[in-house]
């Protein structure tokens, strides 16, 4: 057996530890840690599991419900959606591995967030991501997307999931530290749920799954650290994902689920064996006792450190209860998979590792993560900007022109050429599908279905943090009452730079001011997340991403609601004021290049009323079409309308004011729909009656969109500026529309 | 009918399968597992389901193609049983001998998964009954390798059997260009061995049986099987 390096003070600053958090274990330990120990601790309280920085903040959260089964704090969110069913969900990012290697790190990354929601005894039945990538420009960014997609495609199709919908955009904020955040649903009947708790002293610990090799070794630290010039250098770091297994641990998971011989369970995700033991232990007021001469190791000669510190994928810890272990077995071996008793549970509260006959480590479990430093961290307010006087800007270009310049910009265009690699059509309930507001996936036969967005504008939360925050909730709420379902839940993914500074300490802050602000006026609450830090190149921090992935239920999956324009000779209302809101809008940053002003501000007051209506209308099957207006305002919702129908129309004057401003302004609780002409006026007067501001902009038909004072725009024409220029960029053009 | 669904470690549209089977011929198919040696007594249809059988390591329906169940399939198929072969079923019959060529990587080198026009070539079949020939049908498609593929000989003596089942196409009926998906030599999406008892195809019928999810042109392939099984 080799001998463990001596602790030093050089060895534990590569670990990640501060000084004075070293300091704090040898208080709690009344020692040096050794080698190993001090692995754990590095494991247990880096930032990506700690939540040391955001911890405080992150209370102030709303998280619960009548309809909260679980929040956050287990392996995934859980919600009741009725009928003695239950939906469990979350996101996690994979930011920093898929940077460096975009296909495994992002496989990788909907490998794990399966594997939180399987682990809960769920079978997914829906992925979705949220993706931000560098400049168009910029010579890495191609490789990225290219990477990053053939990656989710890779394991969620094979996994057999279908990938539903998503966001896709590109900043030059994002140029060193893409993100790539992935969130997975899946469904369980409501009283079937299974969590991390242990119980009961000397039950067996059971290691499931693939083997144990030398991966991701340190991966949880890497997330925990900004990016510097070496980051190719943290290539081994990244974990190495297999579709496959995971497929097989799915089955037989679900099968041992089945089978009443599940106590606890954890899936080994960042920190592997480390994490997932000590969380088992301290959630259930157990100590645990690891043997790791019992795991199933891939390589030969891999010291305790490395097997506690290990993100191999596809792996499973579980509590089972002795009298059905030989059963438990049986149904791990059918399905080819690793089966090892490698513990105990104790009732020493401590966390005892031995391997080749010697104690490794032994430390107190409550406190590797009670005891885990939690940090107030200085912070200071995004500065204020002004608002933008829509008349004191002039178009550089007629609003034609700008429209097709917006409906091929990089973060409007469409996405076809991602979400074609994915699966999304697999075990034949994909209802709405990809290129929508929301995707809404049928539950079993029906007829009741789900809605499930990914948002986040990223520009809005670096102009003003608390309204940015806001709107992020505000918008996933908005899409998936535009396809006609009953927001119910939340879970987000902070993605934020390095918190030791103030600023980018302020910005977290202030986005979490806004979420909670929306979430709490919404009834939408936060039932599970993840944050990610430190999202940061050599000194140069992303914009405050902080994504949120909303989930809502569709009674009837028959009524739910598309864009696409459904015949000529409809009316065409737009829902909500504009007051045409233009600073930090798409057409100020796309077609005038300026990134400034105050982004809109968000009236949820306004949002609830306003959507509730739109959801009346959807549900008594009056509105035909619907498209929640975000980027690119009225004209740019309008052309997806087209596009997706294969329907022109006309709109009729704006009101007084710059057309620019009311076509492109980017005011929020903003609906557009269809109806028959008969239904107007109804409509009208019932919008009129509950307070919601609503009027009729123009009807579809014939094959141009025509606004008011342009020429007519070929409904083909918009088409062709839409779709054409992400395939053209990913197959090595410039796309003018990308510049 | 009496239908089987083979279950290989990695299957992921077993389930969408039964489900059509069950929709459309009201009969809920057996599961049958990959290391049995048998099909159940009285089968009249087996069916490899869509996935990645095995991860597809060494290659796509590779090692599905040599399992246990396999021997059970081919004898079936012998007997002039009926087998259909859905995306990795098709590259499975194509890897176990039943069904001639190959399946390659997709020209484009990506995964594609939309939905696609089909030209039914051949409606005198027993899977194929319930269509005209001719039709063009709308399924939906989901693969990274579906580039048919076989040496020249192979390919003129499919042609000239009239055993090419679909050919891609686009809403027309027009072959060729963007309405080929994957590369697939002469457009092929799906061809019949050569007693027509044996279909592998890539297209997805079993995921096109709604209304509501995308249409219902699949459901002629599960009523034409049950119309000929009787």
């Amino acid at each position: 057996m080799t001998k463990e390096p001596i602790v030093t003070p050089e060895l534990v600053a590569a670990h990640g530890l501060k000084p004075d958090e070293y300091e704090r274990i040898l208080k709690l330990i009344g020692r040096p840690p050794t080698f190993t120990e001090l692995g754990i601790f590095s494991a247990m309280w880096n930032e990506h599991c700690s939540y040391k920085s955001s911890r405080i903040h992150l209370r102030k959260l709303p998280t619960k419900a009548p309809w909260v089964i679980q929040g956050p704090g287990e392996n995934a969110g859980v919600i009741d959606i009725g009928d003695g069913q239950a939906c469990i969900f979350k996101m996690e990012s994979h930011n920093h591995p898929s940077f460096i290697e975009p296909y495994q790190g992002a496989a990788t990354g909907v490998g794990g967030i399966l594997r939180d929601v399987f682990t809960m005894g769920a079978r997914p039945i829906a992925c979705l991501n949220l993706l931000r990538f560098g400049s168009p420009a910029h010579p890495k960014t191609r490789h990225l997307v290219g990477g990053v997609v053939a990656g989710i495609g890779g394991y969620g199709n094979s996994f057999g999931v279908p990938t539903v919908g998503g966001s896709t955009g590109f900043h030059k904020a994002y140029d060193g530290n893409i993100l790539v955040n992935a969130m997975a649903v899946g469904l369980a009947k409501a009283d079937e749920i299974f969590y991390a708790k242990a119980t009961g002293v000397g039950n067996p610990i059971v290691y499931l799954g693939s083997k144990t090799g030398r991966d991701g070794i340190h991966g949880a630290t890497m997330a925990s650290a900004s990016f510097e010039a070496d980051a190719e250098e943290k290539r081994p770091t990244v974990q190495v994902g297999d579709p496959f297994s995971e497929k097989l641990l799915l089955e037989a998971c679900l099968e041992l689920m089945k089978s009443g011989a599940v106590i606890a369970i954890q899936d080994m995700g960042a920190a592997g064996l480390t994490s997932s033991a000590v969380e088992m232990g301290a959630k259930g007021n157990l100590g645990i006792e690891l043997d790791l001469d019992k795991v199933p190791c891939r390589e030969t000669g891999m010291t305790a450190y490395e097997m506690m510190l290990s993100e191999s994928q596809e792996r499973m810890l579980m509590v089972l209860t002795p009298a059905k272990e030989k059963e438990a077995e049986a149904i791990f071996r059918k399905w080819g998979l690793d089966f090892a008793v490698i513990g105990k549970t104790t009732d020493t509260l401590r966390f005892v590792i031995k391997h080749g006959g010697e104690v490794k480590a032994d430390l107190p479990i409550k406190e590797l993560g009670d005891e885990a430093p939690l940090y107030d961290r200085p912070h200071v307010p995004t500065p204020e900007r002004a608002p933008i006087d829509p008349a004191a800007v002039s178009p550089p270009v007629s609003n034609s022109a700008a429209l097709l310049k917006l409906l091929g910009s990089p973060d409007i265009c469409s996405k076809r050429w991602v979400w074609e690699q994915y699966d999304h059509l697999i075990l034949g309930n994909t209802i709405v599908a990809p290129g929508g507001d929301a995707a809404v996936v049928r539950i079993d036969d029906g007829p009741k279905g789900l809605a499930l967005t990914t948002d986040v504008n990223a520009r809005y939360c670096f102009a003003d943090p608390v309204e940015g925050g806001k709107q992020a909730v505000a918008e996933a709420w908005r899409n998936i009452v535009a396809v006609g379902g009953r927001p119910l839940a939340v879970t987000d993914n902070l993605n934020f730079g390095n918190p030791e500074r103030p600023e980018y300490m302020g910005q977290f802050v202030g986005c979490l001011e806004g979420i909670g602000e929306a979430c709490r006026a919404l009834d939408f609450p936060i039932v599970s997340g993840n944050v990610s830090l430190y999202n940061e190149t050599q000194g140069a921090g992303i914009l405050p991403t902080p994504a949120i992935g909303g989930v809502g239920v569709v009674d009837d999956v028959s009524k739910a609601a598309t864009i696409a324009f459904k015949g000529a000779g409809e009316d065409i209302l737009l829902i909500g004021a504009t007051a045409g809101w233009l600073g930090q809008s798409s057409w100020l940053s796309v077609v005038c290049g300026r990134e400034d002003g105050a982004p809109p501000p968000v009236d949820l007051t306004a949002e609830r009323r306003n959507g509730e209506f739109v959801r009346s209308l959807i549900v008594t099957g009056r509105a035909t079409a619907v498209h929640d207006l975000s980027e690119g305002g009225l004209a740019v919702g309008l052309a997806e309308m087209a596009v997706a129908g294969a329907i022109g129309a006309t709109v009729d004057p704006l009101p007084p004011g710059p057309n620019h401003a009311a076509l492109f302004g980017e005011d929020q609780a903003r609906y557009v729909l269809t109806c028959g002409a008969s239904e107007t006026a109804a409509i009208l007067a019932q919008a009129a009656a509950a307070g919601v501001p609503a009027s009729r902009i123009g009807a579809t038909g014939r094959d141009a969109l025509r606004l008011p004072g342009e020429q007519p725009i070929l409904v083909a024409t918009l088409r062709e500026a839409y779709e054409t220029p992400l395939p053209a960029y990913m197959a090595g053009e410039h796309p003018e529309a990308f510049n | 009918m009496k239908a089987a669904v083979i279950l290989f470690p990695g299957s992921n549209r077993e389930g969408d399968a039964a489900r059509a089977l069950k929709q459309t011929t009201g009969r809920q198919p057996d599961i049958v597992w990959h290391a049995d040696h048998d099909l159940p007594a009285g089968t009249d249809l087996v069916v490899l389901p869509g996935g990645f059988s095995y991860g597809d390591y060494l290659r796509c329906g590779a090692i599905a193609g040599r399992a246990p169940i396999m021997d059970a399939v081919r004898r079936h198929a012998a007997a002039g049983g009926y087998v259909l072969g859905i995306c990795n079923g098709f590259q499975i019959l194509c890897e176990s001998g039943l069904l001639p060529g190959v399946l390659m990587r997709n020209a484009n080198l990506h995964f594609v998964c939309k939905m696609q026009h089909l030209r039914v070539e051949r409606a005198a079949a027993p899977f194929t009954s319930a269509y005209k020939s001719g039709e063009v049908i709308k399924v939906c498609i989901a693969h990274g390798e579906g580039n048919y593929e076989a040496d020249d000989a192979t390919i003129e003596t499919i042609e000239k059997d009239g055993r090419v089942a679909f050919r891609y196409c686009d809403e027309n009926g027009l072959l060729g260009g963007a309405a080929n998906p994957n590369g697939s030599r002469n457009d092929i999406a799906g061809i019949y061995s050569e007693r027509f008892n044996v279909l592998g195809l890539m297209p997805h019928p079993e995921n096109l049986i709604d209304p509501m999810v995308g249409g219902v042109d699949g459901r002629g392939m599960f009523a034409s099987l049950a119309a000929a099984a009787g």
